[in-house]
């Protein structure tokens, strides 16, 4: 399965770039990979079409969480388990590592990136929709320079996205908003389980996963509520207006449709966190 | 691709392709068959290995990404036994009947390895969340690793008296 695959390595950012740029020229793009915990599974099922691949993992320098005050910046190469174990994750933004305990189990935190997360762009990331909610930005990387595009408007589609293929994921960046925070995802057991719905707050920005092709902000229930809307019944109606399921594997539409509503209804009722 | 790495203590260079998932190269390459395959996607956790000390699901790992990394498998806890006797926690899985069909046990003695000498309930229960028992309904599991921890720290207390004199 992996016989045939060209990997090139990095030893620092700047050559990473250098290659993601020449592999885009020649029309040959390399796919980033980091922990591999999705690649993987792809690479070994037959299901990966990509066959060339940049390796990451030796980069260092992507590896770490900081920020001052509420801002967090997250290295392209930080872990589930580096986001439990950051203080500062702890106590700007809860929620996020509220998330990254529920992925997977231990040995999945300890190779899923968060930005990989992103990178792989499945409706279902249980980290997209608190770094969604939380107004994060993702920071692209190329040799022609550096630009940040807000995580709400980085998918275009169905794991599409706004990077280019001489672009790499180098930073998430958030200055995590005011307000009370709010996490539940609902799958079928607590650890191993890809999500079934999964939602989070920041103050009053909502985003929801695994209701759609694409991790998003349920914009319209945001404005409802903004407006001062309290109606939940009248709240509950417009999110599940906005919001598209489907049947699967894991779920169905119905059900995904019922619990959503159920889960707006959980955090607007709950007191503060 | 030769990729150095050191596989419970030991050193080796492997000739592999560079995506060779690290689970294939411990069974094929270096005859570590005690690690098993279960899933191959990283839902059951029985390919647990230890990274540097962190559990990982070696059928995710690229083996170009453990080039100079310590690898533990189910064969160098085994070492920590006097090579008469079993390793504590392989001791206390048989003691406990943690193990039914076998094919979750490396994986699980492995993970459970890698946690903390004062390690809770709770904590096995979190350390374990990624390696899935069909047969026990973990209760036996969780009596086994708990046992183990009790016993090491029985030991190491033992011998911190024995330092004091």
């Amino acid at each position: 399965m992996s016989a045939d695959a060209t990997v090139l390595r990095a030893r620092t950012l700047d050559e990473a770039l250098l290659l993601l740029d020449e592999a885009a020229r020649a029309g040959q793009p390399l796919t980033p990979l980091a922990g591999g915990t999705d690649l993987f599974v792809n690479l070994h099922f037959g299901t990966q079409r990509e066959r060339r691949f940049l390796d990451l993992w030796g980069l260092d320098e992507l590896r770490y969480i900081g920020g001052k005050k509420s801002s967090l910046r997250i290295g392209a190469l930080a872990t589930y388990s580096d986001c439990i174990a950051s203080r500062a994750v702890v106590k700007r933004l809860p929620i996020l590592v509220a998330a990254a305990r529920e992925v997977g189990g231990a040995q999945i935190q300890n190779r899923g990136t968060l930005a990989g997360n992103i990178g792989n762009g499945s409706p279902a990331g249980d980290s997209l929709p608190v770094l969604m909610a939380a107004d994060a930005e993702v920071v692209l990387a190329s040799t022609s320079g550096v630009r940040r595009v807000p995580l709400a408007s980085y998918y275009t589609g169905y794991r599409a996205s706004v990077r280019r293929p001489d672009e790499l994921i180098t930073e998430i960046r958030i200055d995590v908003p005011e307000g009370r925070q709010r996490f539940r995802k609902v799958g079928t057991r607590a650890a191993q389980a890809i999500s079934k719905v999964v939602i989070a707050a920041v103050g009053d920005r909502i985003a929801l996963g695994s209701v759609g092709p694409v991790v998003f902000r349920a914009r319209a229930t945001e404005s409802y509520l903004a407006d001062g809307g309290r109606d939940l019944v009248e709240a509950t109606r417009i999110l599940q207006s906005e919001i598209a399921p489907i049947d699967d594997v894991r779920s169905t539409a119905v059900y995904r449709r019922r619990v959503a509503a159920n889960l707006l209804a959980e955090i607007l009722r709950a007191p503060h966190v | 691709m030769a990729i150095d790495l050191k596989v419970n203590g030991v050193r080796h260079s492997v000739d592999v392709p560079p995506l060779k998932r690290l689970l294939d190269t411990l069974r094929e390459d270096l005859g570590l068959t005690g690690t098993k395959e279960g899933c191959g996607e990283g839902e059951c956790g029985a390919c647990t290995v230890l990274i540097d000390g962190a559990p990982v699901n070696a059928c995710l790992v690229p083996t170009c990404q453990v080039e100079g990394s310590k690898v533990t498998t189910i064969e160098g806890i085994e070492r920590l036994g006097d090579g008469k006797h079993l390793a504590a926690l392989q001791q206390a899985f048989l003691e406990c009947g943690g193990a039914q069909c076998g094919i979750c046990t490396p994986g699980m003695i492995v993970a459970a390895s890698s946690l903390p000498a004062d390690a809770s309930l709770e904590d096995i229960r979190q350390g374990l969340a990624g390696n899935l028992c069909r047969c026990t309904g973990y209760t036996k599991i969780y009596a086994a690793v708990q046992q183990a921890l009790a016993q090491a720290k029985a030991t190491k207390k033992k011998s911190g008296k024995g330092k004091k004199k």
